[in-house]
């Protein structure tokens, strides 16, 4: 043995093997770049870079009138767009300061926490793709085809939704509509539980994933951490609880939390809240109540057709709001919702002008990213693969 | 007939069946995931998509060929070649059947009935590993390297477990020929019933033999892209995937050669005298059964692919050394003190 010694080289001589982990990598979900300087498979410094999908969100909501920043919203988490669309409908709200009757912030609701369990599928399955379980995935997943009919018949889009309008629903749920989500509301569960008994408690999986990439709370919320990932490493931040929206309030719910902040954490934390979720959705199909399904703000809401062809104001609106000319106050406002990934924010700036004169999105995954080299450096490379999977760093999010 | 000659026949006749089997293992898999996953699978190509692995040969072959400029060209080629040389090459020493009678001529249906027809096997099977670890070096790829390191390392820690389990098989039964083991599991006990421990460490590392789930980490897409072969396209592709199949193929042969009493079915003679059957027709019959039961575990083989997670490379490589090889070590021991008690050696 000893004689071999001449052949290991002192630490300072070391030499390592530069990985290029993407910008294509079947593996990264989007297009991120990971500059792995690897000692065999252990990862010994990595360095993210972003800004591929960069697509200048924010600078191009600077010309474009309130309404027709919805549809950018729709491009940020592509997985959980009415979130982001409706969180931006709350903030136009707040800055106009008008009310949302019940029924509209139910549907809200209702919408929300069924692209909460869209993106929470996505994710977790994708944790069991990423250890190697394919059928999960694939499995599972005919779930959030279901969600995405309920979509289609709500608002006629799939992915990116552009669902709602600035002051409520652009209109109520059809029968059809009522009459998958109940359909929906039946299956899942099973489905989930089916899943749930497939992976959770699989030697392998628990293996794979038990204390890969840990954050602790503290860590986390140095970072700025929220939604899931913040939960995993065990602190209770919720804004659905912490600062209600949309009648969050009216609902009973718990929060699920974890406690090492590993990879196993934030997908039991993901399981635990599509169950919340479901639950949230029974409360709100129950309590249900009856009205209308917007605000009564002629000028930020699009009239009826047969109004606009038989009343002059409606004309007048439907003109004005068509070619984004609409009376929005001065102001300052901050506003964020509960997203699929995280806090989703809001910081809107008006000087009174058609577009904004400075929108900032507060985009959860891209917090997230800065922390990952931290979270994988010292590990494996399959290790640093299912960190990233099971943040659910979406591209579009991260990169805006 | 030439003895010679008929050799020459059960060769060829072996290997377009191997050819054939890996062939539709290929849609088999397919259609498996796809039951198991709730889609259809692949039904497009002829009735329930029978013709599929013909299209997708016919794809393969007509695919552009592309060796990356910086690839050393010749291993580059020698790698999927040797993967599937060494693949074909291990079915020469399993017994199909029992033997056939044509007037005074006996056929045996195998190749070759070596007298260390086991180690034959371990030398093939071990030489596999060459064409994966050459392929992966030469496409002077990260992605390939680290696949082609893996698969490597993995082999090394397997082997010895399969090693190790398989001379507890041959202490029980005392001979290297696959023949012979099948032949003494007509009279007694299949080998599973004397050798449960040594069966389960042989199956598993016969999952990491083939590089299948939950031991695929040389072809993890998820991390590696495609693995060692990540820069191969067309029929080289092919090869390597190919390979793959008919290594599903042997080894579940070689399983129910080994534990399973190969081409044997329990009451076999009793059956045949109740129906009159001559030999051969009892000869066919039981190469029936062992199809049956190598189709048994090729779809268990894709059972658990399409189960369980796969390891990760530190922890495949503790199961190797720290639970398997033990437990094979104590298998060994155990065997050789039950042996002692009965007073077989």
């Amino acid at each position: 043995m000893s004689t071999h010694n001449h052949l290991i080289k002192p630490e300072a001589e070391k030499e390592y093997n530069i990985l290029n982990l993407g910008p294509t990598h079947p593996a990264t979900h989007g297009i991120f770049q990971n500059i792995l300087k690897m000692d065999g498979e252990i990862i010994m410094h990595a360095e993210p870079t972003v800004g591929y999908i960069h697509r200048a969100f924010e600078k191009i909501a600077e010309y474009r009138p309130y309404n027709q920043i919805t549809p950018l919203t729709d491009r940020l988490n592509y997985c959980s767009s009415p979130i982001n669309n409706m969180g931006w409908h709350m903030t136009v709200e707040k800055l106009i300061g008008c009310e949302v009757p019940k029924r509209a912030d139910y549907l809200r609701v209702i919408i929300m926490e069924l692209s909460r369990i869209a993106d929470h599928v996505i994710c977790t399955t994708i944790i069991g793709q990423d250890t190697g379980a394919t059928t999960g995935f694939l499995y599972f997943f005919q779930m959030r085809e279901k969600i995405y009919e309920i979509f289609e018949e709500v608002c006629g889009a799939r992915l990116t939704t552009n669902i709602g309008r600035v002051g409520g629903m652009e209109r109520d749920f059809s029968e059809v509509a009522w009459a998958k989500l109940k359909i929906f509301m039946v299956e899942f569960p099973k489905f989930l539980k089916e899943f749930q008994s497939l992976i959770e408690r699989n030697r392998i999986f628990m293996d794979r994933t038990i204390d890969c990439g840990p954050i602790t709370g503290e860590r986390a919320l140095a970072y700025g951490f929220t939604g899931p990932n913040l939960r995993a490493a065990g602190i209770d931040y919720d804004v659905r609880v912490a600062n209600p929206f949309s009648s969050y309030q009216d609902f009973d719910f718990s929060i699920p939390i974890g406690s090492n902040g590993d990879t196993y954490d934030r997908f039991m934390v993901r399981i635990q809240e599509m169950w919340e979720s479901v639950s949230i959705i029974k409360q709100a199909l129950d309590k249900m109540p009856t009205g209308e399904f917007h605000a009564d703000v002629p000028e930020f809401y699009l009239p009826n057709k047969e109004d606009v062809y038989s009343k002059m104001e409606a004309l007048i609106y439907h003109f004005k709001i068509v070619m984004g000319e609409m009376d929005v106050p001065k102001g300052e406002v901050y506003h964020s919702v509960e997203g699929g990934n995280g806090e989703l924010g809001f910081y809107l700036i008006s000087d009174g002008n058609r577009s904004p004169f400075r929108l900032h999105f507060r985009r959860p995954c891209f917090i997230y990213y800065q922390a990952y080299p931290e979270m994988i450096t010292g590990g494996l490379l399959s290790d640093a693969i299912l960190t990233m999977s099971s943040m659910n760093v979406i591209a579009g999010e991260l990169d805006a | 007939m030439e003895p010679l000659l008929i050799k020459v026949i059960i060769v060829i006749v072996l290997f377009v069946i191997t050819l054939l089997v890996a062939l539709y293992a290929t849609f088999a898999e397919r259609k498996v995931s796809a039951i198991m996953q709730d889609r259809i699978g692949p039904n497009r190509a002829g009735p329930f998509g029978l013709l599929q692995p013909l299209a997708d040969g016919v794809k393969m072959i007509m695919k552009e060929e592309l060796i990356p400029a910086l690839a050393n060209k010749w291993l580059f080629i020698i790698g999927p070649c040797i993967a599937l040389l060494t693949a074909l090459m291990t079915g020469a020493v399993v017994p199909w059947g029992g033997p056939i009678k044509i007037g005074d001529q006996v056929i045996t249906l195998q190749v070759a009935d070596l007298n260390i027809g086991i180690l034959y096997i371990f030398g093939v099977v071990s030489m596999g590993v060459y064409g994966i670890m050459i392929g992966g070096w030469a496409s002077n790829n990260k992605f390939s390297l680290i696949g082609a390191i893996r698969a490597s390392s993995q082999m090394i820690s397997y082997e010895i477990a399969m090693g190790l389990a398989i001379i507890a098989l041959v202490m029980t039964t005392g001979t290297l020929s696959l023949n012979e083991i099948v032949l003494q599991q007509d009279e007694g006990w299949a080998n599973i019933v004397i050798q449960p421990l040594g069966f389960l460490i042989f199956i598993i590392c016969a999952f990491a033999e083939t590089n299948r789930a939950p031991f695929d980490l040389p072809e993890c897409e998820t991390e590696l892209v495609g693995g060692y072969h990540t820069e191969y396209s067309s029929m080289k592709l092919g090869f390597y995937l190919f390979a793959e199949y008919i290594n599903m193929f042997i080894s579940s042969a070689v399983i129910v050669c080994f534990y399973f009493g190969g081409y044997n079915f329990p009451f076999q003679h009793e059956l045949a005298e109740l129906l009159g059957l001559s030999s051969n027709a009892l000869s066919i019959i039981q190469t029936v059964f062992m199809f049956g039961k190598v189709f048994f575990f090729i779809f268990f083989f894709m059972w658990v692919r399409w189960t369980i997670p796969r390891f990760r490379y530190d922890q495949l490589m503790t199961l190797g050394w720290k639970v398997l090889l033990p437990l094979a070590l104590a298998n060994i021991f155990v065997t050789g003190l039950v042996m002692w008690g009965m007073g077989k050696i």
